[in-house]
């Protein structure tokens, strides 16, 4: 299965030695014509990843950047149909850059598994990572998605033990994202050293790439976790940038200028390793 | 109190009984659903009432919640742990609770029999802490330093602060800034017993929110904090564990019951927020055929006008806040507020297994108006010099409009869950009385 557009990815980054960046942005924030246009330019300011979150009313593992996200988004009227439209208009124009879907499972559970499996399909969604459904519920999506040729990307946190990781990693595909603290998006940085420690002790059980993300926020950071993560997430500090273009009506074209802007910063975080 | 009392008629001869119930609405969910064996057999072991219930919570969250049901399995039946919940229980609590024969009620109804099991006179004026003392004493066996917990009216932040008082342990308690305004009474109670009060902004500021930030502080705090869900909701096991701590309430009933009549009931009465009361009463009477029964959502300002807390009436099947259940929502899964001039109601789920009782059909699901709910107060004040909370007022309301179509030998049990101290300030409002 070398062949979906993140084994590629990863396969090429592996040669050229430097981690991913992986990008969170909420679709729809901080309306829908802005967000698509945040979103489908982030590839070229060097984004490696898209990961779109999906928004929903109650963002219960997310803190307060991205709960505000969620907000705009809503108010703006973005849906989850809009989403997955926004991810079709991106294909017809980018056909490489792998997109993660990510959020919570309501708005998926309320439009039907197999209608929205059916579209992310269609419209080239790679992957998904679902908050609110660990491997307990897995016959909820994380099967159906497989089946379908969609990537189940596992959380893991610094609470999996060893005897957790087994059960998290059974149904992982794609990357496995370490999620560096225990707590909620935008927050605190974890030491990267005990960051260090947590990705050698998931390697023992997986040959999946590994992402970090959580607290993560300048190129300094990108540049230190990535010597040794495969890829590294930055998510609350975009959407910060995007909080403040918003505050100050600072319109659609500048907004896409900033976003990129600092996406190109953090990108030079991503630098062969040394 | 007299211009009350002409202003508001009792509210036995308003309308009409009309029982709203939807067998239907989860087609997919009736074959895994329908004829159990007994209604007392479930959840599964991973937490399902069919397809209700289960545990849809963050990863970080997954290996305490496994720890909390391995704890909870484990003690649940221990000697030790028994007596010691059932001596706080009497000591403490005031167990066992009156069963109380409302004569006048029955009278000025002229149905049935009309039994109250009175919850209100418990310690700290309600139901919750049949539930937050054995949560507690959970934790504290887990080796748990500190306790969180949501709340809505404040009934359930009060009972946790009352036992984290009684057990020398440090509580937060989140509180929507809305409900915070209109439960002032119950904020300064939690304070003066020595709880950390966290407001909650984020989205609406009511309880479904404080549910949100209370996780949120879990997922961030998971090495030494315990939180004490106060309903029979949430990932598995809080839903059978906030079950079988309330079931107290039906077990003494139906013996009380028995004492007093030397029968069954004919129906039970209870309200229904998130269900933790009336789960209690109605679980020990699940598999006894013939007793019917009845759940009372929140109606708010009545249905068709959207504002209101009845997620069966008016909900559909959906997943929040770690369980499958049915939840008031949008066409795009995202979920809505709730309204009922009852903070304890205002919540837009309702714990999973009563949504696995409603598609069974086992219990009927009605839905009571606000307006109905401050009528059958005010004649539950006048009849029987009982002031019962709003939310208990939901229940009576339907009680009033059930029992006299039935014949006078027939018997009712009505929980009368909470007393209406911390809601004389909401009623006068509605009544337009400045106080």
């Amino acid at each position: 299965m070398a062949d979906t557009r993140l084994d590629k990815l990863f396969a090429r980054l592996k040669i050229e030695n430097r981690p991913a960046l992986v990008t969170f942005v909420t679709a729809g924030d901080p309306n829908p014509e802005t967000a698509y246009e945040i979103f489908s330019n982030l590839a070229n300011a060097g984004a490696d990843v898209i990961e779109l979150g999906m928004p929903f009313s109650d963002p219960m593992a997310d803190g307060p950047a991205i709960q505000l996200a969620n907000l705009r988004a809503l108010a703006g009227g973005m849906t989850l149909r809009k989403t997955l439209d926004q991810v079709a208009a991106f294909r017809k124009k980018d056909s490489d850059t792998p997109i993660i879907l990510m959020g919570y499972y309501n708005p998926i559970y309320h439009m039907g598994v197999k209608k929205f499996l059916n579209r992310a399909d269609e419209v080239g969604v790679d992957g998904l990572i679902i908050v609110d459904l660990p491997s307990e519920e897995d016959d909820e999506l994380c099967h159906p998605a497989r089946a379908q040729g969609i990537d189940w990307i596992r959380l893991t946190t610094p609470t999996s033990h060893d005897e957790r990781l087994k059960v998290i990693l059974k149904n992982a595909s794609g990357f496995v994202y370490y999620v560096s603290i225990a707590g909620i998006t935008g927050t605190a940085s974890a030491q990267q050293a005990d960051v260090e420690t947590a990705l050698n002790r998931i390697r023992k059980q997986t040959d999946l790439p590994l992402a970090v993300g959580f607290g993560i926020k300048t190129a300094e950071q990108v540049k230190a976790t990535g010597q040794y993560a495969d890829g590294v997430v930055v998510g609350s500090a975009i959407i910060d940038i995007i909080r403040h273009c918003d505050e100050v009506q600072a319109g659609t074209a500048e907004t896409v200028n900033k976003v990129s802007a600092f996406v190109s910063e953090l990108a030079s975080g991503c630098k062969p390793r040394d | 109190m007299d211009a009350l009392r002409l202003s508001h008629p009792a509210p036995a001869r308003i309308t009409v009984y009309s029982p709203t119930v939807n067998f239907a609405r989860s087609s997919m969910a009736l074959d895994k659903n329908l004829n159990p064996e007994s209604y007392q057999s479930v959840p599964d072991h991973d937490g399902h009432f069919g397809i209700f219930g289960g545990r849809f919570v963050a990863e970080t969250l997954m290996p305490l919640v496994l720890e909390v049901e391995k704890a909870y399995y484990r003690y649940k039946d221990d000697p030790e742990f028994r007596a010691e919940l059932e001596s706080l229980a009497k000591h403490y609590v005031g167990r066992p609770s009156p069963l109380y024969f409302a004569k006048r009620l029955t009278e000025d109804l002229g149905g049935a029999k009309i039994y109250f099991k009175r919850d209100e006179l418990n310690h700290t004026g309600a139901h919750k802490i049949n539930n937050t003392l054995g949560q507690i004493l959970l934790a504290k066996r887990m080796g748990k330093t500190r306790i969180i917990a949501e709340t809505g009216a404040g009934q359930h932040g009060v009972a946790t602060a009352t036992v984290c008082a009684l057990f020398d342990l440090p509580c937060v308690v989140y509180m929507g800034a809305t409900d915070i305004e209109r439960q002032a009474p119950n904020v300064f109670r939690m304070k003066l017993l020595g709880a950390e009060i966290v407001p909650v902004t984020s989205g609406t500021g009511t309880l479904k929110d404080a549910m949100n930030d209370a996780l949120r502080d879990w997922v961030t705090n998971v090495e030494d904090t315990f939180y004490i869900i106060g309903t029979a909701a949430g990932p598995h096991p809080y839903p059978e564990m906030v079950r079988d701590f309330q079931t107290v309430i039906g077990i003494e009933a139906k013996q009380q019951l028995q004492e007093a009549e030397g029968c069954l009931p004919d129906l039970l009465v209870a309200c229904i927020g998130g269900g933790s009361n009336a789960i209690g009463l109605f679980h020990p009477f699940l598999d006894d055929q013939s007793v019917e029964i009845h759940g009372v959502e929140a109606a708010g300002l009545g249905l068709e006008s959207g504002k209101h807390a009845a997620s069966l009436t008016g909900g559909e099947p959906g997943v929040l806040h770690g369980n499958r259940t049915y939840l008031l929502q949008d066409e795009d899964g995202q979920i809505e507020d709730a309204h009922s001039i009852s903070a304890g109601l205002d919540y837009p789920g309702i714990g999973p297994e009563h949504s696995w009782l409603n598609d069974t059909g086992r219990v009927k699901y009605v839905a009571i108006t606000d307006d109905e709910a401050l009528a059958a107060f005010q004649l539950c004040c006048r009849t029987e010099g009982i002031i019962p909370a709003l939310e208990p007022s939901h229940a009576l309301a339907h009680v009033c409009k059930i029992a006299p179509g039935m014949d006078k030998d027939k018997i009712i049990i009505m929980n009368m869950c909470g007393r209406g101290d911390k809601d004389v300030f909401t009623v006068a409002k509605a009544l337009g009385v400045e106080i």
